[in-house]
């Protein structure tokens, strides 16, 4: 009998994971068609001169060398985007975690403000955009109609270089719900056990958000702010939109560029090596943060 | 800021009542405050409009139209056919949102309940993926629809979602795992094959996930725009974010008109968040909180 037993165990361990596979197939054979064979491709193409029409060139690491050494471009689109991300993802993590707190203290009217906040994250972005050139209008755009009441000469915003990017940055803080509603589910789900804990120990509130909020906080904190910084790299719909990478490339986005010099020139090689040195990039920083979490991120308390 | 988290209910203790009812009024102020500056855009984009061209451009600004001109929505509408950019977008949407319910759900299946070897593997390669920045990947995707004569057709746009997204397929995956699985087994013994399962088990218990993933897939697709730029180039094909783009562009700049057309493109946008803001709240909660 045993043996028979087993062979019938290892019959349904066999139908299970042949099921698995069926299950996903779908996601197997996307990952091939649209990840891993357009990786490899792409390390291919880069290395080719390429424009998509005519005869394809090996041109060997060429590409890459005038990505680091003889394209100004490259290194202004990597300034840009290097300054943006470093400015926007620290405001949107101070900012988005501001007003889930100011929503956590149990406001009556916490699910209108949550909605008012929260909506314009979710808008289309060529429409948000539009709306804001018009908002960041430098005779009659709403925000130097208000600086103007209160006496202040607003600047030039999308059209002079020395604002442009300040403006974009501007433009982005009217998106931070999206940062809000997750911090708040995440406060939400801290335990009152803890600062009944800490109110009986005698802590204010000060202590309590240094030593518990902000620990308990950490790993939601540590998760966005892997994908902030990657999806904050690679801007493009409101440097295309709103500024077209201008005035004086002081909104050239990487991506931006990336888009130019393969929709607009055609140089698919050279494209490639673009993107590639951006997945690298990308792929540094998401490394350098993940290094750094096992300093500063706590797990334990409620969630794993 | 003001009080972070919020400390026990001290409102019995006497003496700090008082600090506590002026902190509240200053969380009201600037809740209320900042509440305010974010309906302001929305406001000033549906008061310009409404505006007729010479209000517009007056300084100081008219803050109220004055007359209301509904006039600017269908000439604006009607300047460019966005009726059709509509319909294309919608087409597009609804045809991601089928495809990314179905294949999500399938593989999210697989990964929370099926054994197999192999399996952790492939969830680690899943989550890597989706940090996966798609400029990386754009151009030889582009070069692949490219050979097959998929250019300037929605398939390049549509056909992708049919293979599952990571982000989705997670958030599924979650869902799943929060189902006791007594379920699924007792119709697995019942002799019922594995689709069976899926579509008279598993299907109704887990319909509120699969509502947000199509809610969530909507809502990219219907504001997506590197995509329709890259693929669609005959204007008859355009998106509607792809044709408010070329309208900026290309029209000398009558800001009544774009602020209408980019009411419009926002609408339906809006019309789904306030049918589902539980879910959005609950799709980025999902897959935020638990990465």
């Amino acid at each position: 009998m045993k043996p028979i037993r087993t062979g019938k165990r290892l019959n349904l361990r066999r139908n299970e994971a042949i099921s698995f596979y069926l299950c996903i197939s779908p996601w197997l054979i996307g990952f091939v068609l649209f990840v891993l064979g357009p990786m490899l491709a792409s390390l291919a193409i880069s290395v080719l001169r390429w424009d998509l029409l005519g005869e394809a060139s090996f041109v060997g690491l060429r590409n890459y060398e005038r990505v680091f050494t003889r394209d100004p471009l490259v290194w202004q689109s990597l300034k840009v985007t290097t300054i943006y991300t470093a400015v926007y993802v620290p405001m949107e993590l101070v900012g988005g975690l501001a007003l889930a707190l100011l929503m956590n203290q149990k406001l009556r009217i916490e699910r209108l403000l949550r909605t008012v906040y929260y909506l314009p994250s979710v808008l289309p972005g060529v429409a948000f955009v539009v709306l804001w050139m018009w908002i960041l209008h430098p005779d009659v755009g709403l925000i130097n109609t208000l600086l103007s009441y209160v006496g202040i000469d607003g600047p030039r915003w999308l059209v002079d270089p020395d604002w442009a990017l300040t403006a974009l940055l501007l433009m982005s803080m009217w998106g931070l719900g999206r940062s809000m509603v997750i911090y708040l589910a995440s406060l939400q789900g801290i335990g009152r056990q803890y600062y009944e804990a800490a109110a009986i120990d005698g802590a204010n509130y000060w202590q309590a958000f240094w030593r518990i909020t902000i620990p308990m906080l950490t790993p939601t904190i540590y998760f966005n702010l892997v994908l902030s910084v990657i999806s904050t790299f690679q801007t493009f719909t409101s440097a295309y939109v709103g500024t077209d990478g201008g005035p004086l490339d002081s909104t050239l986005f990487y991506v931006l560029y990336l888009f130019r010099q393969a929709f607009q020139f055609f140089r698919m090689g050279y494209a490639s090596a673009l993107a590639w040195v951006l997945f690298v990039i990308i792929l540094g920083l998401t490394l350098m943060i993940v290094r750094s979490s096992r300093r500063w991120v706590f797990y334990g308390g409620e969630r794993e | 800021m003001m009080a972070p988290g919020s400390l026990v209910d001290s409102s019995t203790r006497v003496g700090f009542s008082a600090r506590r009812q002026r902190l509240r009024i200053a969380s009201y102020a600037i809740a209320i405050g900042v509440a305010i500056l974010f309906l302001l855009p929305l406001y000033w984009m549906i008061s310009s409009s409404l505006k007729p061209e010479y209000q517009v451009l007056a300084s100081p600004p008219v803050w109220i139209p004055n007359p209301v001109r509904w006039a600017n929505y269908p000439e604006a509408l009607s300047y460019v056919p966005f009726g059709r950019y509509t319909l294309n977008t919608l087409s597009i949407s609804l045809l991601t949102v089928l495809g990314h319910v179905i294949s999500c759900t399938v593989v999210a299946y697989g990964f929370a309940r099926l054994r197999a070897p192999g399996k952790e593997a492939l969830f680690v390669v899943l989550l890597a993926t989706m940090m996966l920045p798609y400029p990386v990947t754009m151009i030889p995707i582009y070069i692949g629809f490219n050979t097959v004569g998929w250019i300037n057709t929605i398939l390049p746009l549509v056909v992708p979602a049919f293979f599952g997204s990571p982000f989705y397929i997670f958030l599924l995956r979650q869902f799943f795992l929060t189902i006791p699985p007594e379920l699924e087994d007792a119709a697995r013994i019942d002799g019922a094959s594995l689709l069976q399962t899926l579509w008279y088990v598993i299907l109704p218990t887990v319909s509120p996930a699969m509502a947000t993933v199509a809610v969530f897939s909507f809502q990219t697709s219907w504001n997506d725009f590197l995509q329709p730029l890259i693929y669609l180039h005959e204007q008859t094909k355009y998106t509607i974010s792809l044709g408010l783009s070329f309208f900026r562009s290309s029209y000398d700049v009558r800001w009544a008109y774009l602020m209408a057309v980019s009411f419009v493109t926002m609408l339906p946008i809006v019309i789904v968040f306030f049918l589902a803001q539980r879910m959005f709240i609950e799709g980025i909660t999902l897959t935020g909180m638990k990465g």
